[in-house]
């Protein structure tokens, strides 16, 4: 499995920038020819992911969101979401479906909608220091290889 | 994003466009602030325009099933596109009767 393109993105935690996020992790993904389906499936779990940082990573200031993407010759796509903000004591709750810290009428839906949209879901965190939420998709019909 | 109408004792919102967290609260205000003046017996929320959502919708239309309860109303969630039945059907929405 070979890495055959990737890209970096940072943003401020400007929910704003929700949409900005997932279109254009949508736009790199392209190349691999994916199915309208996987599309969906990929914005709907990054839009997820970065809304986490923007409201768990970063609760009472803004900070910066990273992007990391990359694409493999074998059609996966591999997206790191981190932030450097205030980490989640304990990710085993955090990723139960209905667990939420927030009363601000989210669904609590984040991860099951994340592991339910992709294939893998990797959760990194440390307290104080921030989370890093990798995702990877593997995109059924991809050409990319006899490219 | 929401266009709301008044009508036979019913609200109907019209949603349109992209549903994430960024933009679910304006189109929250918008309805309840409406549902609240009205008393309606009905709350249509109808999808037939959205092309995202993500799990944001969900906590949209479950606040919106809390509130209407409430109020003494029933919601009723109308035309979900084919590209948004996956995140219904993980919701568990079905369950509660509201999906028309």
């Amino acid at each position: 499995m070979n890495i055959v393109n990737s890209m970096k993105l940072s943003f401020l935690s400007r929910s704003a920038n929700e949409s900005f996020a997932r279109a254009a992790v949508a736009a790199f993904l392209l190349p691999l020819d994916p199915t309208v389906a996987e599309v969906a499936d990929v914005k709907t779990a990054v839009s997820e992911a970065v809304t986490n940082a923007i409201v768990h990573g970063y609760p009472d200031s803004f900070g910066t969101v990273y992007i990391e993407m990359k694409l493999t010759d074998t059609g996966k796509a591999i997206i790191k979401i981190r932030d450097k903000g205030v980490g989640i004591p304990d990710v085993e709750k955090a990723m139960e479906p209905l667990y939420t810290t927030s009363s601000d009428e989210r669904a609590g839906l984040g991860f099951a909608v994340m592991q339910s949209f992709t294939d893998k879901v990797r959760v990194r965190s440390a307290v104080g220091k921030g989370t890093t939420v990798t995702l990877e998709k593997n995109i059924i019909r991809s050409t990319y290889a006899k490219r | 994003m929401v266009n709301i109408t008044y009508e036979n004792d019913t609200v109907t919102a019209r949603l349109s466009g992209e549903i994430d967290h960024h933009i679910a609260p304006a189109i929250r205000g918008e309805i309840d602030a409406k549902c609240e003046s009205r008393r309606p017996k009905r709350l249509i929320l109808d999808f037939s325009g959205v092309g995202f959502m993500d799990s944001s919708g969900i906590g949209l239309i479950m606040g919106r099933y809390r509130m209407i309860s409430l109020l003494g109303g029933r919601l009723e969630v109308v035309n979900i596109p084919p590209n948004l039945k996956k995140i219904f059907v993980l919701s568990g929405l079905e369950n509660l009767g509201v999906m028309k």
